[in-house]
């Protein structure tokens, strides 16, 4: 009898404990939702309408087809894929041969190397002589100034390293005993075992990449070279987008849709990212070993 | 030592090799920057440079203390940090608890998949949305009107600025913070649940004896790692969000940093701000650690 009341007790607080988790992720996703049922929905009943949405008001793809009109968005959206491209081939060659550098223990500068480069999670220039030096080297206005200075993540770094001292020596070895050297090593031993750990990496640098627009925002001068997250900012933040005006809508019609475009553009700039994470989560896990900040 | 380099180099060429580039990098970018800050003690002018201006001494800081806006600027981000951490801080530890309960996988990455998904939102779209929200006509408002209350523009009322920002970090950051916590739950030996199970441990004796003191380790390091960042407020998200009726109470030292140095030129005055800025983080990051170290033996050096 005893044990039944445990049991009851037991399954009440897993419902319970399910609930709470149910309510927090309903909280997580619910705004993007709002977002997402905004966007299709017409453009007059959007603006009558106050509170919650849980549906498309009429649904309706008017919003799409007034934002994709808007040459922004697609200038945007090439120059962050050309950046992303290139700026994560950048990141990934240039964290892995840190890594490998750095958990190489049998090197006279192991520690002095580690040591140089966990320095600097501590303690940076910061922003006004960093920016010094992008301009000191000619980058500004170029795409380089958002691909050279984020070069390496030194989190990212250090749990690629953390993921390289994990594996089994011996691998390494039998390699070397069969006269490989280290760039073979790197190549065809180290990298194809490590790969959960590299891919999360490149989302990482993927979703950086794609965010960011600080660094856009002080270094390029030319409108043709913004990225897409600048475009948003100009049509969600300031208020300045015209993509409508040239269509040829009166005043308050041009106030709804202006509404409708921010709501599409959100998503258009949204979307791609949040198709790609849930494929990598069961890998999350390796990418936070904290343990290994430790000096 | 030198002959002890040389000789490593030639044994290992092509480790070093590769060690080319990467230390260009951390030396181009995070040592000569580190080297710029001597403009915080110069007169500096970007036609002179760092090594044709004139000497200064200690006279940017002075004038930073003598600021108008210093009280407000250390007020402000200083309380920013405070509630971001006495409410932030236990977020991820009680939802990766709260998962590590949870039986059902596929509720479970379901889950996990909603709380992460906020991380992968740009801040200029998670500025767009708060400030599309916190609008007269927006969500927030419409939810107001319909208990009674009279809409208005949230964002232009400086007593809400911080509970916005602080709410919104906790939704962005809450979720993607527990990783680490279930990634340590996840390494507390199984035979420790076994035994405590096979005493007869309840579910709460078990979080208490087992999954608490696993985890103690974990949350020290990210405690001192967190109090060592206290003066660190993100700017990207305060000069998307703020306006001159809120710089009460929204105007951060790294925002200032950012309009004194990038938009008004003034690189020394806003480097001398930005380095007393990572001063007072660099004080309490060791204070910290070295009380952690007293009483948790857990430190990060």
């Amino acid at each position: 009898m005893e044990l039944y009341h445990k049991n009851i007790r037991y399954r009440l607080e897993n419902l319970a404990v399910g609930f709470v988790l149910f309510l927090f992720a309903v909280l997580c996703v619910y705004p993007v939702l709002y977002v997402l049922f905004a966007s299709f929905s017409d453009p007059m009943k959007l603006a009558q309408h106050t509170g919650l949405l849980w549906k498309p008001l009429e649904f309706t793809l008017e919003g799409y087809k007034v934002a994709a009109s808007y040459q922004g968005i697609w200038k945007g959206y090439g120059n962050t894929i050309l950046i992303v491209v290139s700026g994560v081939t950048v990141n990934m060659c240039l964290t892995v041969l840190a890594a490998y550098v750095l958990s190489k223990k049998e090197l006279y500068l192991h520690r002095a190397m580690n040591l140089f480069v966990i320095f600097t999670m501590y303690f940076s220039g910061g922003l006004i002589p960093t920016y010094m030096v992008v301009k000191g080297l000619h980058l500004v206005n170029s795409m380089l100034a958002l691909i050279l200075p984020v070069a390496i993540n030194t989190w990212n770094l250090i749990i690629l390293r953390t993921s390289m001292e994990e594996m089994p020596k011996s691998l390494t070895e039998a390699a070397k005993i069969d006269g490989a050297g280290d760039w073979t090593i790197l190549l065809k031993v180290v990298i194809p075992l490590i790969k959960p750990t590299l891919a999360v990496l490149v989302l990482y640098y993927v979703v950086q990449h794609w965010n960011s627009w600080f660094n856009a925002m002080i270094y390029l001068q030319s409108r043709e070279k913004y990225p897409l997250q600048l475009f948003l900012r100009e049509i969600l933040v300031s208020g300045t987008s015209n993509s409508a005006a040239s269509q040829g809508f009166d005043m308050t019609e041009l106030d709804q849709y202006k509404q409708l475009v921010k709501y599409c553009t959100t998503i258009l700039a949204t979307a791609p990212i949040l198709c790609i994470y849930p494929f990598l989560q069961k890998y999350f896990v390796k990418g936070v070993l904290i343990g290994s900040v430790k000096e | 030592m030198l002959k002890k380099i040389a000789q490593d180099i030639k044994k290992y060429k092509s480790v070093y090799l590769m060690a080319v580039p990467v230390l260009l990098f951390y030396i181009i970018f995070c040592y000569v920057p580190m080297a710029g800050l001597v403009m915080a003690f110069q007169d500096f002018r970007p036609t002179q440079g760092i090594f044709g201006s004139s000497f200064l001494g200690i006279r940017h800081f002075t004038d930073f203390f003598k600021d108008m806006n210093f009280t407000r600027l250390m007020r402000n981000t200083f309380l920013l940090n405070v509630y971001d951490i006495i409410v932030g801080f236990p977020m991820p530890i009680i939802l990766a608890l709260l998962l590590n309960e949870l039986r059902g996988k596929f509720f479970k990455g379901g889950v996990q998949t909603a709380i992460y998904m906020p991380n992968f939102i740009s801040m200029v779209v998670l500025c767009g949305m708060i400030l599309d929200f916190c609008a007269t006509e927006g969500v927030i408002g419409g939810i107001m009107a319909s208990f009674g209350a009279e809409p208005r523009n949230l964002l232009q009322d400086p007593a809400l600025f911080k509970p916005i920002f602080v709410v919104t970090n906790i939704w962005q950051y809450a979720g993607w913070n527990s990783i680490i916590y279930i990634a340590a739950i996840s390494g507390i030996n199984t035979e420790l649940y076994d035994a405590a199970y096979a005493d007869g441990c309840g579910r709460w004796k078990r979080l208490w004896h087992v999954t608490l003191p696993g985890l103690f380790p974990t949350i020290v390091i990210m405690f001192i790692l967190r109090i060592g960042n206290i003066m660190t407020v993100g700017f990207e998200k305060v000069i998307l969000l703020y306006n001159p009726l809120t710089y009460e109470t929204a105007d951060v030292i790294s925002s200032y940093v950012y309009r004194r140095g990038i938009y008004e030129g003034n690189y020394g005055y806003a480097t001398a701000v930005g380095l007393f800025n990572s001063l007072i983080n660099f004080v309490f990051l060791w204070g910290t650690n070295r009380l952690s170290r007293k009483l948790t033996d857990q430190s990060l050096w």
